[in-house]
């Protein structure tokens, strides 16, 4: 189905040929014409963005559409890509997850986008999965999810369990003395697997009894705290320095920090630590009670370097508001959009065969001063942060792994996912090889979308 | 943690002051109250003044020293700073706590010059500062140029403790109180001994009694068996905590004693797991009233199926939002003033519908269902276009925010007690109209035979409009008392709508006393259910009952009687 992609380029050349090629190839000349006379050579380069503008979803999803059309716009001031231009093409899969799935066909059938920047829940992530292997799109998807998986197809620029969970957990453990942790969570796919890596990572590696771990699930947009919340004041108070590891998703954040404040849990007593709740999140809520709370990820607003105020300065120029903030999964698209640029410079086209093999190595600044790396598993490098809430909204960064860790596909920590591996270089290519019986277990998109849609 | 000398022969000063005041105010328990306030204001006025001239005489008040003590926090590591930090406390400096409450407020921050700074205002990109050694204003910085000295939990905790020592030697009753209240698990060796003298002079009894039980906890750790008999009966969880290791120790005697004490306040704790789970539950309920009694009007006693009942719950919970937009730093005020506003711009959007989309649909309700959800939709997708998808924030005033305690183990949250109270005036007021007014008496009239009450005068339609502005505007005051307790987003609304229509057809279509009981029942079941079932079956659990309920019950726990309700 690339092929015929591969011939659209070439609009102005069989109007100054004397043998016209055919009727199509007019229509479409006369339909590009006026646009790429100003550019000069070719049509532009298509880029999608898959993201909710409408729906529960939209609260978090729209910013990055903004944020990918802000990056689209300062490539396209600095003379485009191979010298063409780029295009946004946005369309609005409305919090529907089946949806994603048809959006993103028509991306890719419809529209012939190079490259589609987007999702947010692992749900609608496993929706489009079939779509992208099937017609062999990329994907570059900036959230934080719970790993177990690797597509040819898919670029993971948000953290795998291994690049948060596991480092939020250890600073706690080491530099905070805690004993006892309380796991709350949304009730899907992210919390669940997210929480069975860390209860087997607490028991196996620092020996917690079962008697020191909680684990609470809640349904989306829970509003009422005051039993579990009570609960964990209960199990907090009985000697041993207790945390909250919370994997609460979205608008029940808000509601749950409030009645952690109004009954008087301070982060000096009981910290929450969540993998959830960045600036965006925190724009809701007035921050005054819950300073010290702490919020693990890979790129804080509060970041002290220049690349970072540039990057703030240019998005509040951008969104034309002054208290807009950035985060974490903008971050990653910052970094995923370099990436996919500089691997197109790399691999001279935009074909996706030739960028994903192109892409595998590559190295662009992140915004923390350092450099974030693909690896071959499709995920990258990243520093693992640890930040503290202030009362202005922002976090205070006080610990960091000294270095940048690699995003691991298959967490070691679960049974029957400790063996597999993702290689997607030649000649493995393979994002789930086992290594016990030496096996290549191939693609189960399709299952996985359908367990995931029929939830 | 060592303590520090602070504030030595001038503290002991201000001790023997208020241990005077303490002692007058003590003997005159029955005097006027009148006098006893004049007396505490003269000489709270006397120590103020006294203060300044205290700091003055400080010899160690001089800047370089001051710097360097300083200095000596902008390190990286945060077990230097925790040195840095003590070195403060036993400077003596009289700016010593203000700095460290700037340091623990993450206000003291470092210029570029290497000048230290308090931050006053840290919101927006310029922040206006003052120097932290002279105090004087320094204008307004840019946080590019400012590096704060951070810290951390462990930090904070050091700090805390740190302010609550030099606090207990305050004359504010308010610190002392505080501050005793933070040492209580705090105290170690070195501690002891100046406490013991300062509980001796301590005038209020709440705080004697709080640092005496800081000091038994630490006697009880090096195994006195005396200390039992001082945290005896106490309810606080640090005394339990206490307690419960003394009983897991090695030693016989003192476990024994140990065990025996916990075991006194066990049916006390008891008793308050079942207050709690009760508030709780009322308070959920409360809730569940509020987002349910407009709907009970317009669903229960006008018929109209309106899906865009929880778009005007979200609409009164906007207007707070920008109420508070509109008066800034006022947001108890603008709170107050939201109750009026939101019921109007609700009952508006309602008057707007039942107009424009809803009178052209009566009787058809399947049509009006599909009509008020297109409705819903609408609005949801209008907040987000027109103000934003993002959440805003909505600021809690301080009178309602916090708890108050009831006893050590125990205490409800403000916020939650004002929507309890809010939702049965509300509740009350509508029962005040249905029932009192010549509105009420329409809205009746037409409910039990239209084509009756029109031929007795009565103009049908204009009281059409009037109900349902009345059932939306009470949407709009839910919207108000939610923005208290959770998100105010676009989809605020969609949260509230199934459980509100469960509320009203549980509690009997039409009848504002079912809604609720059914509200309120539906509460406490949820609350008692949560801690053993989780919060995702607890759901589930009411929802299975209810749907059992209704079909032994069609029409709900009181159902409407007589020809009315046959038609």
């Amino acid at each position: 189905m690339n092929a015929s992609r591969r011939i659209m380029p070439f609009p102005l050349r069989p109007l100054s040929s004397p043998l016209r090629s055919g009727a199509a190839a007019l229509l479409s000349a006369i339909a590009l014409g006026a646009a790429s006379q100003a550019l000069a050579q070719e049509d532009p380069i298509k880029v999608g963005i898959l993201h909710s503008l409408s729906g529960t979803m939209a609260i978090s999803e729209s910013t990055l559409k903004d944020t990918v059309e802000m990056l689209i716009a300062q490539q396209n001031e600095q003379g485009g890509l191979l010298g063409r231009q780029l295009e946004a093409v946005v369309v609005d899969p409305a919090s529907n997850w089946p949806l994603f799935a048809e959006r993103a066909r028509e991306l890719l059938e419809q529209h012939q986008v190079d490259v589609v920047f987007g999702n947010w829940t692992s749900v609608s992530r496993k929706a489009v999965l079939p779509v992208f292997e099937e017609l062999n799109g990329l994907l570059f998807y900036p959230v934080q999810y719970e790993g177990e998986e690797s597509s040819e197809n898919v670029f993971y620029t948000g953290a795998a369990p291994n690049q948060q969970a596991i480092p939020a957990v250890e600073y706690l453990i080491n530099e905070v003395g805690v004993e006892r942790f309380a796991l709350l969570g949304t009730d899907y796919v992210y919390p669940r697997t997210t929480n069975r890596i860390l209860e087997a990572f607490l028991k196996e590696e620092h020996g917690v009894a079962d008697e020191d771990i909680l684990i609470n699930y809640t349904p989306f947009g829970h509003s009422d705290w005051q039993n579990i919340v009570a609960e964990v004041r209960r199990f907090g108070s009985e000697g041993k320095k207790t945390a909250v590891v919370s994997t609460i998703n979205g608008d029940a954040n808000v509601p749950f920090y409030r009645e952690l404040a109004n009954q008087g849990i301070d982060a000096a007593d009981i910290p929450v630590i969540a993998f959830s709740v960045g600036e965006q999140e925190l724009s809701g809520i007035d921050t005054g009670p819950l300073v010290g709370h702490l919020a693990a990820w890979n790129y804080f607003m509060s970041v002290d370097t220049d690349a970072n105020y540039d990057f703030i300065d240019a998005w509040i120029d951008w969104t034309g508001d002054e208290e807009s903030v950035t985060n974490d999964p903008m971050e990653a698209h910052y970094i995923g959009f370099n990436m996919w640029a500089e691997a197109v410079r790399k691999a001279g086209t935009t074909e996706v065969d030739a960028v994903k093999d192109a892409i595998i190595g590559v190295n662009v600044p992140n915004l923390t001063g350092g450099f974030a790396a693909m690896m071959p598993n499709h995920h990258i490098t990243k520093p693992v942060l640890i930040g503290e809430v202030q009362d202005n909204g922002q976090f205070d960064i006080v610990w960091q792994t000294p270095s940048t860790v690699a995003g691991d596909a298959w967490s070691d920590f679960l049974p029957g996912s400790r063996d597999l591996m993702a290689d997607w270089q030649a000649p493995m290519r393979c994002g789930n090889f086992n290594v016990a019986t030496g096996r290549c277990g191939g693609s189960t998109a399709a299952e996985e979308a359908e367990a995931a849609l029929a939830e | 943690m060592r303590y520090p000398p602070m504030l030595g022969p001038a503290s002991a000063g201000v001790r023997v002051g208020t241990a005077a005041a303490g002692n007058e105010r003590a003997s005159e328990t029955r005097g006027s109250w009148l006098l006893v306030l004049l007396l505490a204001l003269a000489l709270a006025l006397g120590l103020t003044q006294a203060a300044p001239a205290v700091a003055q005489s400080e010899p160690n008040g001089d800047d370089e020293v001051a710097n360097e003590l300083l200095e000596a926090l902008d390190v990286a590591s945060f077990p230097a700073k925790g040195e840095a930090i003590e070195a403060i406390v036993l400077s003596e400096d009289p700016r010593a706590r203000d700095w460290l409450q700037a340091l623990l407020d993450g206000r003291l921050q470092r210029t570029d010059e290497g000048r230290f700074v308090v931050v006053l205002d840290n919101t927006g990109r310029e922040w206006p500062v003052q120097d932290a050694l002279s105090g004087e204003p320094l204008g307004e910085m840019s946080r590019r140029d400012l590096d704060r000295i951070g810290i951390n939990n462990a930090l904070r905790n050091q700090l805390r403790s740190a302010i609550a020592v030099v606090d207990l030697y305050s004359s504010d009753l308010a610190l002392r109180r505080a501050s005793a209240e933070r040492l209580l698990g705090e105290v170690d060796a070195d501690l002891a001994e100046p406490l013991a003298a300062v509980i001796e002079e301590e005038p209020d009894a709440r705080v004697r009694e709080r640092l005496m039980q800081a000091l038994a906890i630490h006697r009880l750790e090096q195994g006195e068996i005396e200390a039992v008999a001082d945290l005896r009966g106490s309810l606080h969880p640090r005394v339990r905590v206490a307690l419960s290791r003394a009983a897991n120790g090695d030693e016989p005697l003192v476990a024994d004693a140990a065990r025996e004490a916990l075991n006194s306040v066990e049916q006390m704790l008891k008793v308050n797991r079942v207050v709690e789970t009760l508030y709780f539950g009322l308070s959920l309920g409360s809730v569940l009233v509020l987002a349910a009694i407009g709907l009970a009007i317009t669903f229960g006693v006008m018929g109209v199926i309106n899906m865009a009942h929880g778009e005007l719950i979200m609409l009164g919970a906007y207007t707070t939002w920008a109420m508070q937009q509109l008066l800034p730093g006022q947001p108890g005020l603008a709170l107050i003033l939201a109750i009026p506003a939101g019921f109007m711009v609700a009952a508006l959007a309602g008057v707007a519908i039942e107009r424009g989309v809803i009178q052209f649909l009566k009787g058809r309700p399947l049509e009006t269902l599909l009509a008020t959800f297109g409705i819903s939709l609408i609005l949801q997708q209008l907040v987000r276009t027109a103000i934003s998808p993002l959440n805003r924030t909505v600021i809690t005033p301080e009178w309602m925010s916090g708890s108050i305690a009831i006893n050590d183990a125990l205490s409800l949250t403000l916020n939650r007690m004002y929507v309890l109270g809010f939702a049965l005036v509300v509740f009350a007021s509508l029962m005040l109209i249905m029932r009192r007014t010549r509105l009420g008496l329409e809205v009746r009239a037409v409910t039990q035979n239209r084509a009756m009450a029109r031929s007795m005068g009565i103009r049908a339609t204009r009281v059409d409009i009037m109900t349902f502005a009345l059932g939306s505007g009470v949407a709009g005051l839910a919207g108000v008392a939610l923005s208290q307790l959770t998100n105010v987003g676009p989809n605020l609304g969609q949260n509230y709508i199934i459980d509100s229509f469960m509320v009203v057809v549980f509690g009997g279509v039409g009848n504002l006393w079912g809604t609720l009981v059914a509200g309120l029942s539906l509460g406490v079941i949820n609350q008692v259910l949560e801690p053993w079932a989780g919060a995702v079956m607890a759901k589930i659990i009411v929802l299975v009952f209810i749907i059992l309920f209704i079909q032994k019950r069609p029409r709900g726990l009181f159902p409407q009687k007589g020809r009315a309700a046959e038609g």
